[in-house]
């Protein structure tokens, strides 16, 4: 068994307004020099230690978990998982 | 009537509903702890969840009160027919339970709003608006920073094609404009039901509009949340 870093990063939809995003971008960042930016959407990271036989099942007690306990609502969010490193 | 509030940790607007119920209403009601409610909770003829900001709001809002082991109970009577209310984080609650389709996200003000709204009634066919009509226009405040109610294109149709939409936010003409929806939710939503119209949610607080002294019009429309309840438990027995 090893320990694993994993983050969990969700975000909201695209078919959702993410004022918090848009606010970032139009009021921070184009307004300060970087008019290149043409996206920004906010979310929440959780960055998860745990215990595990490998990589593979650190990602997938991830999802198990997500998806067991709602960590995000499927209906105005996606979530992505990430195993950092061993 | 015999009602439950369940009380949970960071509920805040519990003892407002059990003086709207218990003094205005005149009804029986329990407020119970969440973790001791011991006696059997089909004893009731309505349960009710209050605002609040339940653990803090952490996560999401509602979502953490969702799994609590009463939460559990309260889903399998509320699929058997009790009639379960949501106010405000009670609704966010119902949401994260499933008992109601959708989400509650972050206002798109990116504030917290407290102020009076228009509703306009779209259904008589949920428990909490039995005596209404639709069309009829309620005057009732929202305390929210977490209420804009949002479901994909296909959810929205079913809500709509099942008669599911229950208050949407309106200007004085009734009309469901940009203006009059305070959060952004989708299609100026409110409140909605289940299927079976048993189970309710809604961002603003009947409670604090249920008596005249409330109100800067001296409106009581809270009151007729409370009433359809009483009569939608009239028409059950």
């Amino acid at each position: 068994m090893a320990d694993f870093k994993c983050e969990i990063i969700i975000e909201g939809k695209k078919n959702a307004r993410d004022p918090e995003g848009e606010t970032i971008m139009r009021d921070l960042m184009i307004k300060h020099g970087y008019d290149m930016v043409h996206s920004v959407r906010s979310g929440k990271i959780l960055r998860v230690n745990l215990t595990a036989k490998d990589a593979k099942e650190a990602e997938a007690i991830c999802w198990k978990m997500v998806n067991e306990l709602r960590i995000y609502n499927p209906v105005a969010h996606s979530c992505t998982i990430k195993v950092l490193t061993e | 009537m015999k009602v439950i509030v369940i009380q949970f940790s960071g509920s805040t607007c519990d003892r407002d509903l059990v003086y709207a119920m218990r003094e205005i209403m005149g009804w029986e009601v329990d407020l119970v702890w969440y973790k001791e409610v011991t006696h059997k909770l089909d004893n009731y003829d309505a349960i009710f969840l209050p605002g609040g900001f339940t653990y803090g709001d952490y996560l999401r809002a509602g979502v953490i009160a969702a799994y609590t082991p009463v939460m559990q109970e309260v889903k399998t009577l509320a699929k058997e027919g009790m009639p379960v209310f949501g106010i405000c984080n009670g609704f966010q609650i119902l949401v994260e339970s499933q008992l109601l389709p959708g989400a509650l996200i972050g206002n798109d003000t990116l504030r917290f709003s407290c102020k009076w709204v228009n509703l306009r009634v779209e259904t008589s066919r949920s428990a909490a608006t039995k005596l209404g009509v639709k069309g009829d226009l309620w005057r009732i405040p929202i305390a929210h920073g977490e209420g804009r109610y949002f479901i994909d294109e296909k959810g929205l149709k079913e809500l709509i094609d099942n008669d599911q939409i229950v208050w949407r936010y309106v200007n004085e003409h009734s009309e469901p404009t940009k203006e009059s929806n305070p959060n952004g939710s989708i299609d100026n939503i409110a409140g909605i039901c289940n299927l079976e119209g048993n189970v309710v949610g809604l961002m603003p607080h009947p409670e604090r509009a249920a008596e005249s002294i409330l109100s800067p019009w001296e409106t009581d429309h809270g009151r007729l949340y409370f009433k359809s309840i009483e009569n939608f438990h009239r028409e059950m027995m």
